[in-house]
């Protein structure tokens, strides 16, 4: 009895010991690369730190600055602005999904059609529609006089440079939305259907109470994570407006981060900014999970 | 859940509900047909307008610098100019840049999924204790966005003499990557304990267990978590532009924007065009060859949020 016991506990121990070596490198990994430049960006955004020598403590100048700066808060207004592409875009995703849920000829090419965007680097896309955007010879000027409109300069008019950017990235997430649509709307149990029919709802109606509720945890998970990406949206700015746009009006938080740290080497400043990003994120992603345990659905 | 969403399965509502006459059932199906129509041309419309950029990068990377300008806008080029994709390799860093992209993307991903699928089998399978309390301390990382760190860990690169070398890029990934340990420790619920009991049984160690017995039965997901990470990896830009000054040290993404800055004065609009065109060729051959298992994997993982 005790040798087994003994012979368990020292099996155990072997079990435990291979275990803790197979964790150990993303632990590590997590712990060099993320626990601790979190502490440190925490440290140093109450620290005034031009990247160069060490940062010095200086109290909360940093989030005193940042509330008297007016281009602190176009940036976030920008960013804000630019998330009005999400409705847009869940909107026309749902219906493309319902559309390639159809039993029809052509869905799995249109498919692939529509989630070629959501693959292309972002780089690329961001260089070509800048160039479709050409107010003189670019390709959306282009199809709007075919139709007698008379198209701005997109990217050098501050009316229109944010706008731009919205139908850019709506044009690029469209896929990856529509597939995970696509997906739960596959999974929908076909019963529900049935018995709703035989009750005699029409499809309106069946749409209304048995689709729209089932794709719920969907489309939370899409609004959220769309949330989160567009808080740092960064490379279409960069590319596409280097400047931050015409006054100021295409600069993005993270946009705003970058170039205090890395070209006005306002590094205490940008990291203050930085954990504010950090704080927002945090929020609505626990808002995410505390509404997901509420509402758990499963595929069964 | 841990098993692969059926595609083809549960595609369309129950269309023979009103039972006996056929008379209904055979208009219902007519409508069905004609609005299928109609669909398939509003689906056309907007595929087009998918792919129509992608259509005109390649079509005025083979125009001459004249013919970009041409009024009304020619889709078929006239002359075709093929010398723009012999000329961009002689105009800036390109090859370098896919190497050094390659360099990236091929080491962070290999390593860095072995790191992972290994740890993922010990969180899901091996008795350790509080390694939930560890996985779940991890797992909250996702939440943190790159943006909030990627200062100090710029300066943590450079104090350590890595600024505009390539390891600020490759160092983090080959630690592996928190959500594909949550995906395949997700998935390695539905291989049996039994086996790996057995395996031990007959005195296998642990590393044996996970190469012959674990990685096999999980090549799926590794594999679609995989290549997902190397798209990312290949089309990332921050952490490049943020680490890498020379020209030479740059990877491809770096590259072609440098590109547009620089011969956009210029108005060579072919030249720029191209070499979008070659930055957009491999993940659109990845994506065509493993198509398949990336939608599924990102069907799978939105619906498991």
């Amino acid at each position: 009895m005790s040798t087994t016991t003994i012979r368990r506990s020292r099996l155990h121990r072997r079990e435990h010991l291979a275990a803790a070596a197979f964790i150990a490198v993303p632990v590590l990994g997590f712990l060099i690369f993320i626990a601790y430049p979190l502490l440190f960006a925490v440290y140093a955004s109450f620290t005034k730190w031009n990247g160069l020598g060490e940062p010095v403590l200086n109290g909360l100048d940093n989030y005193v600055e940042m509330w008297n700066d007016p281009y602190f808060w176009q940036a976030m207004g920008n960013t804000v602005f630019m998330m009005i592409g999400i409705p847009i875009g869940l909107v026309i995703s749902l219906l493309l999904a319902l559309a390639l849920n159809r039993k029809m000829r052509g869905t799995t090419f249109f498919r692939t059609v529509y989630y070629v965007p959501v693959i292309s680097s972002l780089a690329a896309v961001a260089i070509l529609w800048q160039w479709a955007y050409n107010g003189d010879f670019g390709l959306v000027n282009q199809v709007l006089a075919f139709f007698g409109i008379d198209g701005p300069n997109w990217l050098q008019n501050a009316d229109t440079a944010k706008p731009a950017i919205v139908i850019m990235a709506v044009w690029k997430g469209l896929g990856f939305s529509m597939l995970l649509y696509l997906a739960a709307l596959q999974s929908v149990p076909r019963h529900l259907y049935e018995a709703a029919a035989i009750d005699g709802a029409g499809a309106f109606s069946q749409f209304r109470h048995i689709t729209i509720p089932m794709l719920r945890p969907v489309t939370f998970f899409l609004v959220v994570t769309s949330i989160i990406g567009g808080a740092q949206i960064f490379i279409e700015i960069n590319i596409m407006t280097p400047t931050g746009g015409p006054e100021f009006s295409t600069a993005s938080i993270v946009w705003y981060i970058w170039q205090k740290a890395f070209n006005y080497l306002q590094m205490g400043y940008a990291t203050a900014m930085s954990v504010v990003l950090g704080l927002l994120v945090f929020v609505i992603t626990a808002i995410q999970f505390q509404v997901n345990r509420r509402s758990q659905f499963s595929i069964e | 859940m841990t098993t692969v969403l059926p595609v083809t399965a549960r595609r369309r509502l129950p269309r023979r509900v009103s039972g006996g006459s056929d008379a209904p059932v055979g208009t219902r199906s007519r409508s069905y047909r004609a609005m299928n129509v109609i669909v398939t041309i509003i689906l056309s419309i907007g595929g087009i307008v998918m792919i129509a950029p992608l259509l005109w990068t390649f079509s005025t990377s083979l125009k001459t610098k004249e013919a970009v300008f041409a009024l009304p806008p020619q889709w078929i080029p006239d002359p075709v100019q093929w010398e723009t994709y012999i000329r961009v390799w002689t105009a800036g860093p390109l090859a370098s840049g896919i190497w050094n992209s390659i360099i990236v993307s091929v080491s962070v991903t290999v390593v860095g999924t072995v790191t992972s699928a290994v740890a993922a089998f010990a969180f899901a399978k091996m008795r350790l204790p509080f390694k939930n309390v560890v996985f779940l301390a991890m797992l909250s990382a996702i939440m943190i966005p790159f943006p909030t760190i990627m200062i100090p860990q710029f300066k943590m690169f450079a104090d350590a003499g890595m600024v505009d070398t390539l390891w600020p890029l490759i160092l983090p990934g080959l630690f592996g990557n928190i959500v594909m340990i949550f995906f395949l420790r997700q998935f390695l619920d539905s291989v049996p304990d039994s086996i790996i009991e057995a395996a031990k049984l007959d005195g296998a160690g642990y590393l044996r267990i996970f190469f012959t017995l674990i990685f096999p039965a999980i090549r799926p997901a590794i594999a679609a978590q995989f290549i997902l990470w190397f798209m990312a990896m290949w089309n990332d830009y921050l952490a490049p532009i943020i680490y890498l000054n020379s020209p030479e040290k740059q990877t491809l993404q770096l590259v072609i924007a440098s590109f547009n800055a620089t011969y956009a004065s210029q108005t060579d609009y072919p030249l720029i065009m191209a070499a979008s065109f070659i930055a957009l060729v491999p993940v659109l051959v990845v994506f065509v060859v493993f198509q398949r298992q990336i939608i599924e994997s990102v069907a799978l993982s939105g619906s498991k949020a």
